[in-house]
């Protein structure tokens, strides 16, 4: 086996990013150039190594950890915690996927720069952000995955912080008035700190009490530990359940959500739509399931309900929305809950519904952030009240939000609906032992929530596409979309397309890997 | 005892020494008591030397060491007086709080 | 395939003529079949990039992609008359795991060739090619020519991926992009905030239908194992009641049917269709005849043996006849005020699906899609001559037109054909398959049990539809006459169109006289054998002879309807609304305002749902749910003050108070340090003094 798949190109995909902050932050302030194309120069090796991982990859054993390191290398021995790492079809679109955006988002900042200004720490920031989303994807370990778990939040942190909304707000209940940035940064971090310092009990838990005494998730994985922790089970389970569930975010957690979209410059919102509320539902699917089925089980209705709760209050709460990027974050919400109800099924269709929809989401909302984003950066408002006729004035931009909009409501053929199909499809006959009524009802709400969907989406497209353009822009001159936007969006836009029409790209990967991962841990 | 008398000398040029280190004003007038009441002092040591016939006289020798030392100190202590009372035109010792500092 | 068909084929030897039928795999042109759907998308895609500088601006592509339909669907039409063709064809496009019964659930697209989608593929291509001609003269000059093909293509595309769908999953992917596509198309002229409204509305109306749709969809293929119809209808074959379709199938049918109502425009999901008139008129004329409306037909008659057989969801007809009967009745009399003359036509389509439906639901699949195929013909005819005379007079109300036979005789002549076809007159198109609907319910009054619609209520029914006709002939004899007869109300000089919008009518009048002739009870069944043509055999019962009461109290009942609205408004000369009011008594408010139906939906459910439910749900989500999160961040900041103050006060002053006693302190001690050498020195004389004392008085 060659040292390429023998963990160097994972670990090369994972660290690149990182050294090639290092090497932006080495590059004097004033050469911007040199400072972009560093960045872009580290990201897009990382993205290449991690297509021709792809391409590598052995689909027929899908289900098989890949790519790892032969022998087990320690990292921290006292602790029995060791560099394990390695990817399965499970986590192989997400790590594509990872990589991928970190390069559209370095492409798109060519000329979008947020003030203040400062490339040089903003490309710093993403290129560690991407060594943390690409780390958690490929982490096998409890502790090394919750290390890159957290490093995302520092980076994102900064980003909204200082580069974030400058308006002021007035928080409710507080009564305190202060920069969105400001509340929503320190929101965020709060948030997810707080989640998951609750998973970190968990994982040590898992060490200490399951008797096994390792962090190796595939170790743990099969029910063994579940066993060694006897009663203690619901309560690990309980605190997995909450560091996950405010990272994905599902209702009631997911409040810091908003905001933190809100606030944060386009590119931060981007990743943190495409890559980062994925790490919550990932973590479901690669740790919560394999290691905990039997309290998966007894945890699922909660799962569900409250999954199909946020699908309709989120859509809802869209109804409501004055502002467009708030509006995309609150459809965040409701998509994920598409995602957490196929995961709740425990089935593998379930679960392959939820990797399809995770990806799904990662392109199309991460585009929608995008569009959001270079509309705000021309208007100087994202009040749709004051928008409206941008089809008139922009019409490239106006039909590539028009199009990204039907793929967010789930359109067929395009790549938002077998997440949001599929689940449904698996909440009719979830697993066995779980309650078939509850389900199904979860299944008629859940669908009902398409058409809620389908409202906001198509009421947002009325206001800001639609109509006349107010007499306010006229005078302006507008720009319709740039060579960098364009650079950046296309390639989502084909594959938006392209997962919508043959979604093999994702379930080639995903299915046998999932399959063998719901019988491991259900049997059957 | 022949000793008594030279104590009693000696006690009463210490005292004298004292008085006028606490009541003269003058700065000279101060170092002249200060050597006055190292007079007492060699007296004392001369006069033990003698009373207890100390085979090394190590009371004389400690004089003549008080003597040499003495005249290096009103060398020293004129010397500051004077440049004292260069700067201050006074040589009064209430007008000097120096120390305080 | 072959397993398949020895399932069915106990129920193919119970065909009409008692012989097994065979039917051919359709060779090469049933396997090149996939470029049906296939062309148009890629035309449209095509359209939409480089469409500004094809030939026509796109209209070429879109049209030429129509015409290969047309040309192709022709060819498998006429042989699959010679003989019957079922083919399907598949690629597989993704496995997404097992049901519970172990069965590997995959994905796949294909295409389906038999004698329903071949009737399909021939009335999108014809119908389509010639609006698509048509549109050429009516969209000239249009702001977005290119944009509207584009969506033009699209529209017949999605149909084409829906009529083609092998599985339930390609035919929901084609479902949608129809509601998509007729999303774009109603909301062409987006600049008006009414269209895009309407545009919404449709596709929100389908939406909630499209949840009936998903919901049947999942139940079946999950009780089933598979998305295919060749395994669905393979379950259905073995007529197993304890099959786990079997036990589903009630809600499967209504929530199938559900979805049916939305595209298909039933009671009370119709609100949709009279909306979409915001859409340019060739949209309107393809939408109503050959693509979108029909497709929830297609469904019910693509599921068909599911509807018919029993133990399966035979007990679901008896609501699809309801909906249809309350369809076609009820917004036929809404056609009664209209005075858009589009608006006329949408309600007559609603009424005419109506029938499509009732016909299904009674059991009559020939019958319903018979009539489908005809109503194609004379209401894609009556729309574009609807199109060419708003395109004369800029009005869409008939209060503006009047008179218009002498300006526009070809628009006149052939409007007046399809006015007469849709009425159902001898020897017209819409005469035969409305009989043959009228023939199926009797027939269903006769035979059928309670669970499959009840004898009362096809009687019932039959009646009805037999008011339907008469309704039918009455505004359409309104609507003829209010625009064609009189005199002109509008401004300027109306004029005949130009030769290719009037070509394309001709032959629609063409058609609409001749298609119905190739399904003549006893005498042609044309029809009836190539619809035939499938994997499992519908099962329907074919009247075998023209049953002359019917046809003859039906005829009666259109004459009569021409007769009173010729007397009521034949030459009128003056606007018609106030004197609708009189003609109509006590009906007319509520016509007027269409059973207040759309105002339920609006206030009863959207303003409520955008406004104070969404308000409600966005102030619980900052005040109450925030509250607890900033409400914790509150008490932290509170607790933390304590925290301070104590750590300040009580920690610190500790530390703080023994460094202030050593400084009051020193400063005390300090005092004694005076600088005066003398005090200095009295201070050691005087503790000498002291010390000497101790010493000598202890």
């Amino acid at each position: 086996m060659s040292s390429f798949e023998n963990g160097w190109a994972l670990t090369l995909i994972v660290f690149l990013p990182a050294v090639g902050a290092a090497a932006v932050l080495a590059i004097p302030k004033a050469q911007e150039e040199a400072q972009k194309w560093t960045a872009l120069l580290f990201a897009g090796v990382s993205f290449v190594l991690s297509v021709i991982v792809a391409f590598q990859f052995d689909y027929g054993a899908a289900d098989k950890i890949q790519f790892g390191p032969d022998s087990t290398l320690t990292w921290i021995g006292a602790i029995n915690s060791n560099y394990a790492i390695g990817i399965d079809g499970i986590s192989l679109p997400l790590l594509v996927l990872s990589t991928f955006m970190t390069v559209l988002s370095i492409i798109y900042s060519w000329n979008h720069w947020p003030e203040p200004h400062n490339p040089k720490v903003f490309s710093a920031l993403i290129l560690v952000l991407a060594t943390g989303m690409a780390g958690t994807f490929v982490a096998l370990d409890l502790i090394l995955f919750f290390v890159f778990f957290e490093v995302v939040l520092l980076p994102m942190y900064f980003m909204i912080g200082i580069w974030g909304d400058r308006n002021k707000v007035t928080i409710p209940v507080l009564g305190m008035e202060t920069e969105m940035r400001l509340y929503a940064a320190i929101k965020f971090f709060l948030f997810t700190l707080f989640g998951s310092a609750f998973m970190l009990l968990g994982f040590l838990a898992l060490y200490f009490k399951s008797g096994l005494e390792t962090f190796s998730m595939i170790s743990l994985s099969g029910g063994g530990a579940e066993r060694g922790l006897e009663g203690l089970a619901v309560w690990v389970f309980a605190a997995l359940f909450l560091g996950f569930a405010v990272k994905v975010p599902m209702f009631p957690f997911h409040t810091w959500l908003p905001d933190a979209h809100t606030a944060a410059p386009t590119v931060g919102s981007v990743l943190l739509a495409a890559i980062l509320l994925k790490l919550g539902t990932y973590a479901f699917v690669r740790i919560a399931i394999p290691i905990m089925p039997e309290q998966s089980q007894n945890w699922a209705p909660v799962i569900g309900i409250l999954a199909v709760v946020g699908i309709i209050y989120a859509s809802l709460a869209c109804l409501a929305q004055t502002d467009m990027k708030r509006l995309i974050a609150f459809s965040s919400v409701g998509h994920m809950g598409f995602v957490m109800l196929g995961i709740a099924t425990l089935t593998d269709i379930g679960i392959n519904a939820a990797i399809i929809g995770m990806v799904a989401h990662g392109i199309i909302t991460g585009l929608l952030f995008f569009l959001a984003g270079s509309m705000s950066h021309r208007y100087h408002t994202r009040e749709m009240a004051r928008l409206g006729g941008n089809q008139k004035l922009l019409p490239i931009m106006g039909g590539i939000l028009g199009f990204t909009a039907m793929a967010s409501l789930g359109l067929p053929g395009l790549a938002g609906f077998w997440g949001e199909f599929l689940s449904l499809l698996a909440a009719f006959n979830p697993l066995d032992g779980l309650s078939i009524p509850l389900f199904r009802t979860l299944m008629v709400i859940g669908a009902v929530g398409t058409v809620l969907a389908a409202g906001y989406l198509l009421w947002m497209l009325q206001k800001v596409n639609f109509g006349e353009p107010s007499d306010e822009w006229l005078e302006h001159e507008m720009h319709d979309v740039d060579g960098y936007e364009l650079a950046a969006w296309v390639p989502l836009l084909v594959a938006t397309l392209a997962i919508g029409v043959f979604p093999k790209i994702v379930f080639g990967a995903t299915t046998d890997a999932v399959s063998e991962m719901v019988r491991m841990a259900f049997g059957g | 005892m022949i000793i008594n008398q030279f104590l009693i000398l000696g006690a009463a040029l210490f005292s004298i020494g004292v008085y006028g280190v606490l009541a003269r004003r003058n700065a000279v007038l101060v170092l002249l008591s200060v050597e006055l009441m190292l007079a007492a002092v060699n007296i004392n040591l001369v006069a033990f030397d003698r009373y207890l016939q100390d085979s090394i006289a190590g009371g004389q020798i400690f004089a003549l060491f008080v003597i040499t030392v003495a005249a290096a100190e009103v060398g020293i202590g004129l010397a500051i007086v004077l440049l004292i009372f260069r700067n201050r035109k006074s040589a009064n010792v209430d007008e000097l709080d120096l120390m305080k500092l | 395939m072959s397993s398949l068909l020895a399932f069915a084929a106990p129920l193919l030897l119970a065909a009409e003529d008692g012989a097994p039928k065979e039917f051919s795999d359709g060779g090469v042109l049933a396997e090149w079949a996939w470029l049906i759907p296939v062309v148009p998308m890629v035309a449209a895609f095509a359209i939409v990039f480089i469409g500004k500088r094809s030939p026509w601006k796109g209209w070429g592509l879109a049209t030429g992609s129509m015409a290969f339909v047309m040309i192709y669907g022709a060819i498998l039409f006429i042989s699959n008359l010679n003989k019957g063709i079922t083919y399907e064809g598949s690629v597989a496009i993704g496995e997404i795991g097992t049901d519970p019964y172990g069965h590997t659930l995959g994905l796949e697209w294909g295409w389906m060739v038999d004698g329903l989608s071949i009737m399909m593929y021939l009335v999108v291509g014809l119908v389509g090619f010639l609006v698509f001609t048509y549109a050429k003269g009516y969209m000239e000059g249009d702001i977005r020519y290119t944009w509207f093909f584009a969506s033009f293509a699209l529209f017949g595309g999605g149909m084409l991926v829906l009529v083609s769908a092998p599985n339930l999953i390609q035919l929901i992917v084609g479902w949608e992009l129809v509601g998509v596509s007729s999303y774009l198309l109603i909301g062409h002229y987006w600049e008006e905030h009414e269209n895009s409204s309407a545009a919404i509305k449709a596709f929100l109306v389908n939406k909630v239908a499209d949840v009936g749709l998903f919901i049947g969809a999942i139940i079946i293929s999950l009780s089933v194992g598979s998305f295919r119809f060749t395994d669905i209808m393979a379950v259905i074959a073995e007529g197993d009641s304890q099959s786990a379709l079997a036990r589903f199938s009630f809600w499967a049918g209504v929530a199938i049917f559900i979805g049916a109502m939305g595209k298909s425009a039933q009671f009370p999901l119709h609100v949709w269709l009279p909306d979409a008139m915001a859409g340019p008129t060739p949209v309107s004329a393809l939408m109503h005849a050959a693509t979108m409306v029909t497709a929830g037909v297609y469904l019910i008659g693509r599921l068909f043996p599911f509807y018919n057989t029993e133990f399966f969801a035979d007990d679901t007809r008896y609501i699809i006849i309801i909906i249809g009967t309350l369809t076609l009745f009820l917004t036929g009399l809404l056609a009664l005020v209209a005075n858009d003359i589009k608006k006329v036509l949408a309600y007559s389509t609603l009424s005419q699906l109506g029938y499509m439906v009732t016909a299904m639901g009674a059991g009559a699949y020939t019958a319903g899609l018979f009539h489908l195929f005809t109503h194609a013909f004379f209401k894609s005819l009556l729309f574009l001559g609807a199109g060419s005379v708003i395109h004369a007079v800029h009005s869409n109300n008939m209060s503006d037109m009047g008179g218009l036979r002498k300006y526009m005789p070809q628009t006149f002549w052939t409007f007046l054909i399809g006015s007469l076809a849709l009425a159902g007159i001898v020897p017209l198109a819409g005469f035969w398959s409305k009989d043959e609907i009228l023939a199926s319910i009797q027939y269903a009054g006769q035979n059928y049990t309670t669970a499959q619609g009840g004898a009362e209520l096809a009687n019932f029914v039959l009646v009805v539809a037999i008011l339907g006709a008469f309704v039918t002939a009455f505004y359409m004899t309104r609507a003829v006459s209010l625009t064609f007869f009189g005199e002109y109300k509008g401004h300027g000089h109306p004029h005949e169109s130009p030769k290719i919008m009037t070509y394309p009518l001709i032959a629609l009048a063409g058609f609409s006289v001749v298609a119905g002739w190739i399904n003549i009870p006893g005498v042609i069944k044309w029809f009836t054998e190539a619809l035939e043509a499938r994997f499992l055999a519908p099962g329907d019962h074919h009247p075998e002879a023209i049953n002359f009461g019917l046809a003859a109290i039906g005829t009666v009942a259109a004459v009569a309807g021409i007769a009173i609205g010729y007397f009521i408004w034949f030459a009128d000369r003056e606007t018609q609304k106030e004197r609708d009011k009189f003609r109509i008594p006590v009906l007319y408010p509520l016509l007027e305002h269409k059973y207040y139906i759309d105002d339920f939906y609006m206030d009863g459910i959207v303003r409520p749902l955008r406004g104070p439910v969404a308000r409600a749900v966005d102030w619980f989500n900052g005040h109450i749910i925030d509250l607890v999160i900033n409400g914790t961040g509150w008490l932290a900041v509170r607790i933390a003050r304590v925290t301070y103050w104590v750590d300040q006060r009580g920690v610190d002053g500790v530390f703080n108070a023994s460094a202030a006693a050593t400084g009051g302190t020193g400063g005390l001690v300090r005092l004694l340090q005076t600088g005066r050498i003398q005090q200095y020195v009295f201070l050691i004389v005087a503790g000498t003094v002291v010390l000497v004392a101790g010493f000598i008085i202890f």
